[in-house]
């Protein structure tokens, strides 16, 4: 790890400032930055801790039924909030399937929004990566690439967003709430993180400084409540990220989806909404039939960007796994492992 | 600005003059407190071998960088028993013998008591396994662990609703 300094901002004022100099980085956790520091994949000149800010750490009920999140929140209490138990259960239920319990009592809601990539050669200093080192070329094509991206990638980068979290927020359309040296402004999630273009190394919409304050979710969100999921396949039983993954919600009407939500994991640089897919599925009864249609629809522009075309069927299914269990109902309480593909489907159908 | 940092260990208040900020809990504890019971598996988040109690949540001291943490109750495997009396979740790994080589066993039993004191879990051994993912075991006691953390639910259950 490179020697930094260390400050400690009293205000958001000063957290911004601080930020904003150059090899500045915020420290939430720590528990992605920490560990790209140890292996000189971030190398900072300054780490501003928000760990002793206040006014970052309320969950506070909102006008329209919405919550309002501070982004210095901790992924388990965020989890085990009633609020959000209760109103916007699929955002529980993916925060519960990532990492480990250890890591969920540390990890930062802003910090969660921020995490970067797993791809090994990012995190191998001695490979050719344009997200770490622009123009370096990508070693990611024709290397190890089963888990890379089949939606929105382009030739410089073929990356996925590992965040569980973010899959439900943007299929539930939260807000993120920003602070920076330009003053206050707020970014929709579905347009906070980047597609990679020509330059993988910009993944998200924030310029230097800016602070992540809060997360907005709309209290329209929480319409969905009786009928949300979140599935995500692994490689392991539990304490992995995702293959691929889903957050589905419906509404369903005298027999009809009146609404629909659909978000993809794992399979871009971005949590991927399928907005294609929810259009189509309103109007229809909720079946397996409607649901295959939607999930095709969800995955037809992917194309596998190395050895990971199993990504795209497997993506399709989780889709349509997760609409089903959706349609069933969310359960009054969650599974012994949150979003396990493997929990016993409704009707015994398979995806 | 100063790195010292004020931390209360296994219930002894401390204030430690840092020369660096880089130092993590873990490192801390091990190589300048002497207090090597948690262990450094991984030093990446990976292994849960270094679980503490943060202010009384279970979190990996490898990832927790010491002087952001100023002023926080740090709990250690040393700091567990209680005099001779061990903690029931210690108790209960050597009842059913949750461990083999002992490496991962201080990370285990920080880990199972923060999972007992969230009280998700219960005495469900889906729950119980599901909760204690985070701490993996080269020697793969995990049946024995599974086992105590629940023996040790029903036993600390049991002596609150004594008490
Ligand atoms: C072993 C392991 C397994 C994991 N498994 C999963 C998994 O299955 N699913 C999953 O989703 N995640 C997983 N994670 C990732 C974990 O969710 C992230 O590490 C965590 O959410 C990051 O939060 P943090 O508070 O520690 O952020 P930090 O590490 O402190 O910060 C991360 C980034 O965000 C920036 N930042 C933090 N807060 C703000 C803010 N308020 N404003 C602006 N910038 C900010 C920091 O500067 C940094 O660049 C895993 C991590 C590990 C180590
Ligand atoms: S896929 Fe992206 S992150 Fe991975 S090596 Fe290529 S450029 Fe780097
Ligand atoms: S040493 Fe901290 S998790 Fe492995
Ligand atoms: S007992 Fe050997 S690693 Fe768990």
């Amino acid at each position: 790890m490179n020697r930094f300094d260390y400050v400690r901002p009293r205000t958001v004022a000063e957290a911004v400032a601080a930020g904003a100099e150059p090899g500045s980085a915020f420290l939430a956790a720590g528990t992605n930055l920490l560990d790209l520091m140890k292996i000189g994949v971030a190398r900072p000149a300054r780490l501003v801790d928000l760990n002793h800010l206040p006014g970052l750490s309320s969950i506070e009920a909102l006008p329209d039924g919405g919550l309002r999140i501070g982004a210095q929140i901790r992924n388990a209490d965020l989890a085990h909030h009633a609020q959000v138990v209760r109103r916007f259960p699929a955002v529980a239920e993916a925060l519960l399937s990532g990492a480990s319990a250890q890591l969920r009592n540390a990890a930062t809601v802003g910090g969660n929004l921020l995490q970067r990539t797993r791809c090994s050669y990012f995190q191998d200093t001695a490979s050719a990566c344009n997200k770490r080192a622009p123009g370096s070329g990508c070693d990611a094509r024709g290397g190890d690439n089963r888990l890379h991206a089949v939606l929105g990638w382009s030739e410089s980068c073929i990356a996925t967003n590992p965040s569980d979290f973010c899959v439900a927020l943007a299929a539930f359309d939260a807000v993120v709430e920003i602070e920076g040296p330009a003053g206050r402004r707020e970014i929709p999630l579905r347009d906070f993180h980047r597609l990679p273009g020509s330059t993988p190394d910009r993944e998200t919409d924030l310029a230097p400084g800016e602070l992540i304050v809060a997360l907005r979710l709309p209290g329209e969100a929480a319409g969905f409540a009786p009928h949300s999921r979140y599935v995500k396949l692994r490689e392991r039983t539990s304490y992995a990220f995702a293959v691929v993954s889903a957050a589905a919600g419906l509404r369903i009407e005298d027999g009809r989806i009146a609404a629909a939500r659909l978000a993809l994991g794992g399979v871009a640089a971005k949590p991927w909404r399928a907005t294609a897919a929810e259009a189509a599925l309103v109007g229809a009864a909720p079946g397996a039939d409607a649901f295959r249609a939607a999930a095709g629809l969800a995955l037809a522009e992917a194309k596998p960007s190395g050895d990971n075309a199993f990504k795209i069927e497997l993506a399709r299914r989780i889709a349509v796994r997760a609409l089903i269990l959706a349609a069933a109902g969310t359960p009054a309480r969650l599974p012994a492992l949150p979003a396990s593909p493997f929990a016993p489907i409704p009707g015994g159908l398979h995806g | 600005m100063s790195l010292s940092v004020t931390l209360t260990i296994n219930h002894v208040p401390r204030t430690i003059d840092l020369d660096d900020p880089r130092v993590t809990l873990l490192d801390l504890l091990r190589e300048r407190l002497n207090l090597t019971g948690t262990k450094k598996g991984c030093d990446r988040g990976q292994c849960g071998a270094c679980t503490i109690l943060l202010d009384g949540r279970r979190v990996n001291a490898c990832l927790a960088l010491a002087i952001s943490h100023d002023g926080a109750e740090v709990l250690t495997i040393e700091g567990l028993a209680q005099g001779d009396t061990l903690h029931p979740v210690q108790a209960a790994f050597i009842a059913h013998d949750a461990l083999q080589c002992g490496f991962c066993t201080p990370g285990q039993i920080m880990s199972a008591v923060g999972l007992i004191g969230e009280g998700q879990a219960g005495t469900d051994p889906e729950r119980v396994r599901e909760g204690m993912s985070g701490n993996l075991c080269r020697c793969a006691a995990y049946r024995g662990i599974t086992e105590a953390v629940v023996e040790a639910t029903q036993a600390m259950t049991t002596q609150q609703e004594a008490a």
